[in-house]
């Protein structure tokens, strides 16, 4: 079982992760994205793990998967509360911190 | 000067400076700086609870350190002439590097002179404040400063280093300005002291630039080592060195062409004046000439410059002298006139240091001695200073007549009071030296009898010529008493030449006496100075003192005299010269400032206002554009890392 | 490897229908396809531990989250995908085009040898393995995460808590308020229309009819309106038209 389809579709879901947080403008389909970008990440790890031999690729990703976990939480509440003050989950609406 | 004079001043180096450690007796020496320093930070820092015993400090401190003086004077007369040299180390100033300044005294033939000046005539001078401050609310301040004056002074004369002199030097300029400035709600003293401590800046670059110099050349500024060692320096050094000493001199001593602030120092309360102004300060420039005897005896050129300054300041002085209806100021071209000729006699060489601490000494006795009569004069004039308002004083006050008839014989130069001495053996040098320098210095002895002698008329003798509700009277016996000893001191300063005695005693510190033979004998010389001295005062007589002298100054008065009132225009020179220019200078730069300065400032600082304002446009408050900004940074990153790993 | 294949397309697919999916719910179940599609490559590739975690954590937990807060925040016209910020689309499509391409080819031309493979590490089975290195080597960082996670949980509380600052309004008031709105604004003073009552769908998308044959729009739901799966008025009279009709024939 070759390692380099395994990365180069890592690749493409990375890519396509980062493109959509930058064309989409819901919050919640942005931090999609996100998710997205971090699962790409996560099946290189474990695929370099594969690779080399050992369970520190994997251990690498079930901390990613943490991180994520709370991360979610966290922003999916961010979203929440900017929802509720301005009824609005885009974030391009968000922009007063500018010139 | 001739070649022949030249080889034969080199033939007899200047004598080295090597004193012996102090002990025994000598070791009390730093007790004469430290009692009027007590004087003066006790009265200083001890504020009002010192006010009702401070002046009788300030004169028991002085009057110690003249009796510590003396007992110093005795013991070294006691010693062999070649062991008089004595030094006290007191410790160490500063070091950098291999640059070591020892804070040291030197107590020598020169030196103890001093100390016995400076302390007699400031005890005396003391003794008479205690009278003439006697109303002032501030006289424990004006105490406090007069010791701080005498310490700085001591300080001056004793050190054994360029460095400390100039320590003591900027001493007796701050105590110059404090005292000349002391009745500072007047403006006029304020912007005289001012005055006289901006001209005195100058005079102290020259000092401390001629120190550094010094340093520059032999690696150390002590006395010891740069005498030791000043004929391996060139002569162009040598010369600016001691042009740059000349400088300083000018400076303290107000002589041409820094002598401006010394009229408007009269300011200052009149013991100020005895003291400060006449017989100690500014003779600090005479003294730093001698002192620095190893340098100028080694370059001529330094000591030429040193004639030309006397002899245009004897002229000067003894000129506006003619012409000045105050006493004081009038008193004052007399001071810078007859300090003209001890610098004089100082640029003679050799041939003429003795003579020039010879005619300090004898002129400090009667200088002090007159602007203590002058003081008393006041005193009892009600502080009025204008001659044109005295007249007949001779027996409203005997005592201060009796003793400024005695100060007066002695300036004019006549036998056998103090001045005739010692003014006459330098008129006598400088006509040895050429013939240009004696008929100036022969012509400033008759100018100095013509207005010493108007003086006299239009004070003491002629007639009454009081202001309404004027009463004078005679001072008290605090002040008289010192103007008796000062006036004793210059009846009988001149036995200091007896046997030659001054110019033997300073051998050994300012070289062996050169005599030069003149075609008309010594004895000649004193009775030609004595034909133009009574010419002199004959024509005063007759010009002042058989017309009737009108309380105001006349308008319509020839061009010299006009002049003369008018300090010959120095400051009108110096308001043209330095000062306008100066004033456009600083104007020039003002507008320079704030069109080319401020202009590439401001104009930088618009361009940045542009450029930013241009870029702030990128902070458009979208998250997604920063994002994509990142995600391109990502990309740079990206191709990096390809170019490094397979460029 | 078979497997691999199989499940990458599908999953660039799904991966892709996050960028076009006009509604966020599409966008979440696009993203379940990819998730679950990676849980099984990660059993593909001898980390059923991960697979476990992964159908758990991400797709139960993380993505309920994702559907809970959609549901919370409702339609919104940010569902939109026409583009405001002119420009950034097509800077975005080409840096990404770019980084894709750039990323891909750098990453083909690596040679990473042939995989080790974990057998040997999964000797005694895959997750007695992780844990012996979880709790040995990376314990401290494991202990931190712990830490991570109570921070972020009571973070969102912290985020989600709504202060209530005026007191509970009790039915007296809020009569007294409508009474007062009517009195201020003519606010109609009566409950809200009730939607129309042409039971051939969902009667709650059909607008009441009001007596001269216009819609009363206070009498759908606002976020039914703004999905626009509101039947208009048109519609709705050839229905009408269509019953008529019906009975005339």
């Amino acid at each position: 079982m070759s390692v380099t389809p395994f990365i180069v579709l890592s690749a493409i879901l990375f890519t396509i992760g980062a493109v959509g947080v930058l064309t989409r403008r819901n919050a919640i389909v942005v931090f999609m994205c996100v998710e997205l970008m971090l699962n790409a990440s996560n099946l290189a790890l474990v695929t370099f793990s594969r690779a080399n031999g050992n369970l520190d690729g994997q251990i690498a990703a079930f901390f990613v998967m943490v991180v994520a976990a709370a991360e979610v939480v966290v922003g999916l509440a961010i979203i929440m509360t900017i929802f509720r003050t301005r009824r609005s989950a885009s974030v391009d609406d968000a922009s007063l911190l500018k010139y | 000067m001739t070649t022949a004079m030249t080889a034969h001043v080199l033939m007899h180096a200047p004598p080295v400076v090597d004193p012996s450690s102090a002990h025994g007796v000598f070791s009390i020496l730093w007790l004469v700086i430290a009692l009027p320093a007590l004087g003066a930070v006790v009265l200083l820092l001890g504020g009002k609870r010192t006010d009702r015993w401070g002046h009788l400090l300030g004169v028991a401190t002085v009057a110690t350190s003249f009796l510590l003086s003396l007992i110093l004077f005795i013991s070294l007369l006691g010693r062999h002439s070649g062991n008089r040299q004595v030094s006290q180390h007191l410790w160490t100033w500063f070091t950098a590097g291999s640059y070591h300044v020892e804070f040291g005294l030197l107590y020598d033939q020169l030196s103890a002179l001093f100390l016995l000046l400076i302390t007699g005539v400031g005890a005396l001078i003391h003794v008479y404040s205690v009278g003439y401050m006697e109303h002032d609310d501030r006289r424990r301040r004006f105490f406090g400063y007069l010791n701080l004056f005498i310490t700085a002074m001591l300080i001056l004369v004793l050190a054994s280093d360029f460095v400390g002199v100039f320590l003591g030097w900027e001493g007796v300029g701050l105590a110059s300005y404090l005292l000349i400035g002391f009745w500072q709600h007047k403006p006029t003293a304020a912007a005289a002291a001012k005055k006289a401590f901006v001209i005195n800046r100058i005079g102290d670059i020259g000092l401390s630039l001629g120190a550094s110099l010094i340093f520059v050349t032999f690696g150390s500024t002590s006395f010891a080592v740069v005498s030791a060692n000043a004929h391996n320096a060139s002569s162009g050094t040598l010369t600016a060195i001691g042009l740059l000493l000349l400088l300083a001199a000018c400076g303290k001593s107000a002589q041409f062409p820094l002598q401006s602030w010394l009229l408007d120092a009269m300011e200052g309360p009149t013991p100020v004046s005895a003291l400060i102004h006449a017989a100690t300060m500014v003779t600090a420039g005479v003294y730093l000439i001698v002192r620095s005897n190893f340098i100028f005896s080694l370059t001529e050129n330094a000591r030429t410059g040193v004639i030309v300054v006397g002899c245009i300041t004897l002229l000067m002085g003894a000129v506006i002298g003619c012409a000045k209806d105050d006493i004081k100021k009038a008193l004052a071209g007399s001071t810078m006139s007859q300090i003209g000729y001890m610098v004089l006699a100082a640029g003679l060489g050799p041939a003429g240091y003795a003579f020039a601490i010879f005619h300090l000494l004898t002129h400090g006795f009667f200088k002090a001695n007159m602007f203590l009569g002058a003081g008393s004069v006041m005193h009892g004039m009600d502080d009025d200073v204008n001659m044109r308002h005295y007249g007949a004083l001779r027996k409203a006050m005997p005592y201060t007549f009796a003793t400024f008839s005695i100060g007066y014989l002695a300036i004019l130069g006549v036998p056998p009071f103090a001045g005739f001495w010692s003014k006459d053996k330098i008129i006598e040098a400088a006509f040895g030296d050429n013939l240009v320098v004696g008929l100036c210095a022969l012509i400033g002895a008759g100018v100095t009898a013509f207005y010493m002698t108007r003086l006299m008329l239009l004070t003491f003798l002629s007639e009454k010529r009081w202001e309404k509700d004027v009463h004078p009277h005679e001072s008290p016996t605090v002040m008289t008493v010192p103007l008796m000893a000062l006036a004793g001191l210059s009846a009988v300063g001149g036995l200091l030449l007896v046997n030659n005695w001054i110019t033997t005693w300073l051998s050994p510190v300012v070289g062996a006496h050169v005599e030069h033979k003149l075609g008309v004998g010594s004895v000649g010389m004193s009775l030609i100075a004595l034909v133009v001295v009574v010419l002199g005062a004959a024509i005063a007589w007759q010009l002042v003192g058989q017309r009737p002298i009108p309380t105001v100054a006349p308008e319509k008065v020839s061009f010299l005299t006009r002049a003369a009132r008018a300090d010959l225009y120095g400051d009108a020179f110096n308001d043209e010269v330095i000062v306008k220019p100066g004033v456009a200078g600083i104007r020039g730069l003002l507008v320079f400032d704030a069109t080319i300065v401020d202009g590439i400032v401001e104009g930088l600082a618009a361009a940045f206002t542009a450029v930013s304002n241009a870029f702030r446009h990128v902070q458009n408050g979208f998250v997604r554009s920063y994002a994509l900004m990142l995600f391109a940074g990502a990309l740079v990153v990206l191709f990096a890392l390809l170019a490094v790993n397979f460029g | 490897m078979i497997g691999f294949w199989i499940l990458a397309p599908v999953m660039v697919v799904a991966a892709l229908g996050l960028l076009f999916a006009r509604k966020a719910v599409h966008a979440a179940l696009t993203l379940a396809v990819v998730m679950i599609s990676l849980a099984v490559l990660y059993l593909i590739e001898d980390a059923p531990f991960l697979f476990a975690v992964q159908i758990i954590v991400y797709t139960g937990a993380i993505l309920m989250l994702f559907l809970f807060v959609l549901m919370l925040v409702g339609v919104d016209a940010s569902d939109s995908i026409v583009e405001t910020i002119r420009g950034h689309r097509l800077v975005s499509i080409i840096v990404g085009l770019g980084f894709g391409l750039t990323l891909v080819l750098g990453v083909a031309q690596v040679s990473f040898g042939s995989a080790v493979g974990l057998v040997s590490a999964n000797k005694d089975g895959n997750i007695p393995a992780i844990a012996k290195i979880l709790f040995t080597r990376y314990v401290f960082a494991f202990e931190v995460t712990s830490a991570l996670l109570i921070t972020a949980a009571l973070g969102a509380m912290v985020l989600a808590h709504r202060e209530r600052l005026t007191p509970k309004p009790t039915q007296a008031a809020l009569a007294a308020q409508r009474m007062r709105d009517y009195a201020d604004k003519g606010t109609h003073l009566g409950p809200l229309p009730p939607p129309g009552v042409f039971a051939r769908h969902n009667s709650v998308d059909t607008p009441a009819l009001l007596p001269d044959g216009t819609a009363a729009e206070a009498s759908i739901s606002r976020v039914l309106a703004a999905r626009g799966t509101v039947k208009s008025v048109p519609e709705i009279s050839a229905d009408i038209h269509e019953l008529e009709g019906g009975e005339d024939s």
